[in-house]
């Protein structure tokens, strides 16, 4: 009983002897992921990744992120950062739009930041990062709309709402643009982890004569490619590089979307001392969205074609339409 | 025959100690594995110890402990009365959600009218719930356990379709319900808060808590339906032959223990919730209940020292991340302590094996006399 007694004590006393420390002049950057974690394969993992980059590139940054196991850990997560003395707060998602909007009232000292949330753009110490998904969108819209022979091509979302609707807008766009009689089948999942449904729904498309699907459904999405790979037609990946990360040959290209440059872009702005609340908006011009060419997949001719209209969008000539209303073939909405 | 207390007596005969012996083991695998990736013991536990000290970190795992605790009375009653309640998980998501939709809908009815209002929908709920496994089992002779797990998943899609009605959902952007009224929140006063520098999410909900250990105990030990469910669980046929009604019982045990899931659903999202998101995948509360209930040894207030326990693995173990140690690092350790507790059937065994081996001995040493 001693013996275990005399154990327990040296283990406290060594749990005891933390230490913290960590110079003055570092900026120390805190983010906090919603459930789907760290490791997601979309914007989590690439404005963590964007964040690491940047400290290991500049030492003056000290970046760390903090995983919600589930929507009620949000607010605890901010807190831990601002009871630790963080100097920028990224919160990434709209989930996390109410618990960054309290957290950003009730310490309006503290700075922030936002992914994929314009709703906060009113108070001073939030900036909120949006990004032009419509771009990237429909520049693969329009790949879609030159690749498919049956002029029938396929759209998968996740979610209804009007951020995930500038997917769709922008694709269908694209697609009108290089097919103008093609019809758009077109599929809400209501879903971001419904691999199987997805599969489904894709392979529903694939019978009714879709040659070509694209899909804004994260996990959900996993199933489409699949199912795409699977009959030998194109699937058009988003967020990631697809065909790289999944490993799928049938993935023609991917809507990329890096959430990183806007956090590393932000951290910037704080170190240079002109950090602005209010929302700012990412876009092909500064690289954070782009489309993918891995597997040399698209025909020169194509290529060609949607690189001229990436010219023609940064270069101000070509606008996306970003309302449900320019687009009346999406239907979704 | 005078024998010196062994090792192997002491752990299996006093369970306050074996757990604690699992406790430090969780803590001692857990700091091996931090050892194997070459991480600093000391600092990922002085955190996990350092972040729960303080008063505003007491209160944070005060918060956590509730609905944990109350999601362990649920399971440690379910164990007392011979049926294993798994599916506290989908009691308490139908619990969390008839909260939410109460207060949403009672949003005009005063504090003290409201509040027990959501309680009692919440329980409601989560009894049906319960119950219905129940009148499955007992009806049709269905094992719970299988239709338990099934509910869960029905509580999950039920509860991603209810937080999508107009009515309910989020005006923002957000994929969750609204958040529950002001006069059902269970929050202490932002003054009130501010003042004692106690967590942003400090709650009310632990005296509910409190209030459900003792009642629970009370029931199990001092009361005829403590009795008879008790009886059922030790031995349902000796029970039926002492004149009690095993059906029954088995219905009412699965009512209460639902109704407790239920309220654990209730004082998380009135307390630190506020509201229910899509669930993209379950969010455990009424698994750790399962968890705690066994640390507890299934008794009430062993039941509310787990549920803070746990709590504050939970809470200081969300923060492991910023010494660079993965949060995985606290489920290894629950999952160890988890394992020494379950394995305590063999010790006992192994006990038994000694006695009988000691027994055969000196029985030889007799013959040879």
């Amino acid at each position: 009983m001693k013996k275990i007694l005399a154990i327990a004590l040296v283990l406290c006393m060594v749990f005891a002897m933390s230490a913290t420390a960590s110079a003055a002049d570092t900026i120390k950057i805190g983010m906090v992921t919603d459930v789907g974690g760290v490791n997601d394969q979309s914007f989590n993992q690439f404005a963590w990744a964007g964040l690491q980059d940047l400290a290991k590139e500049d030492p003056t940054f000290e970046v760390n992120y903090l995983e919600s196991k589930t929507d009620a850990d949000y607010q605890t997560n901010i807190n831990t950062f601002i009871d630790e003395d963080y100097d920028l707060i990224i919160t990434v998602g709209y989930m996390l739009a109410d618990a960054t909007r309290e957290a950003a009232i009730d310490n309006p000292d503290q700075k922030f930041a936002i992914v994929d949330d314009a709703t906060n753009a009113d108070l001073e110490n939030v900036a909120c990062l949006t990004f032009a998904q419509e771009q990237c969108s429909y520049l693969v819209g329009l790949i879609a709309g030159y690749m498919t022979q049956s002029k029938t091509v396929g759209y998968v979302q996740g979610m209804v709402s009007d951020t995930m609707n500038l997917f769709g807008v922008g694709y269908i766009s694209g697609v009108l643009e290089a097919c103008p009689d093609a019809t758009v089948l077109q599929y809400n999942a209501n879903s971001f982890i419904d691999t199987a449904g997805g599969n489904t729904a894709a392979k529903d498309m694939i019978t009714k004569g879709a040659d070509v699907i694209y899909h804004a459904a994260g996990g959900t999405g996993v199933g489409v490619m699949n199912a795409c790979a699977e009959a030998e037609i194109w699937g058009i990946g988003v967020d990631a590089d697809q065909a790289a990360v999944l490993n799928n040959d049938w993935i023609i290209s991917s809507a990329l979307k890096d959430t990183g440059a806007g956090c590393v872009a932000i951290a910037k702005d704080l170190k240079a001392g002109n950090f602005q609340g209010g929302e700012h908006h990412y876009s092909l011009a500064d690289g954070a969205i782009d489309f993918a060419t891995t597997g040399d997949h698209i025909p020169a001719d194509v290529l060609e074609k949607v690189n001229a209209a990436k010219e023609a969008i940064i270069a101000g000539d070509l606008v996306v339409p970003t309302s449900t209303a320019d687009c009346p073939t999406f239907t979704l909405g | 025959m005078t024998k010196k207390k062994g090792f192997l007596d002491l752990i299996s005969e006093n369970r306050f100690i074996h757990i604690l012996l699992s406790i430090l083991l969780g803590f001692v695998v857990g700091a091996i594995f931090l050892a194997v990736m070459g991480l600093s013991v000391g600092a990922a536990y002085g955190r996990l110890i350092n972040s729960v000290t303080s008063l505003k970190g007491f209160s944070y795992v005060v918060v956590y402990a509730v609905p944990y605790i109350v999601a362990g009375l649920s399971v440690a009653f379910s164990f007392k009365t011979g049926v294993f309640n798994i599916g506290a998980e989908g009691q308490f998501v139908v619990g969390s959600m008839a909260a939410v939709v109460t207060s949403i809908f009672g949003a005009s009815l005063p504090k003290p009218l409201l509040i027990p209002l959501c309680f009692l929908a919440a329980m409601a709920a989560g009894a049906i719930w319960g119950v219905i496994v129940g009148v499955l089992k007992t009806k049709w002779g269905i094992n719970e356990v299988l239709s338990m797990i099934m509910f869960n998943w029905i509580a999950f899609y039920l509860s991603n379709f209810i937080a999508g009605i107009p009515a309910i959902k989020n005006e923002g952007t957000a994929e969750a319900t609204k958040n529950i009224a002001d006069n059902a929140s269970l929050l202490f006063s932002k003054d009130f808060i501010k003042s004692t520098g106690l967590a942003p999410t400090a709650n009310w909900g632990f005296i509910a808590a409190i209030v459900a250990t003792v009642l629970i105990w009370f029931i199990i030990e001092k009361t005829t339906l403590g009795y008879e469910l008790k009886a059922v669980g030790s031995n349902k046929f000796a029970a039926e032959y002492g004149g009690i009604s095993v059906n029954r019982s088995i219905l009412t045990a699965l009512a209460i223990s639902g109704a407790l899931a239920g309220l654990a659903g209730a004082l998380q999202v009135m307390g630190m919730g506020k509201r229910i998101s899509i669930f993209t995948s379950q969010e455990g509360f009424g698994f750790a209940g399962i968890v705690v209930a066994l640390i507890g040894c299934s008794n009430p207030f062993g039941v509310l020292a787990a549920g803070m326990f746990y709590g504050a693995l939970m809470y200081g173990g969300s923060k492991l991340n910023l010494e660079g140690v993965p949060t995985q690092l606290i489920n290894v350790i629950v999952g160890t302590v988890v394992f020494f507790i379950a394995i305590s059937v063999i010790f006992a065994n192994l006990k038994r094996l000694k006695g009988r081996a000691a027994v055969k001995k000196s029985d030889a040493k007799e013959e040879k006399k």
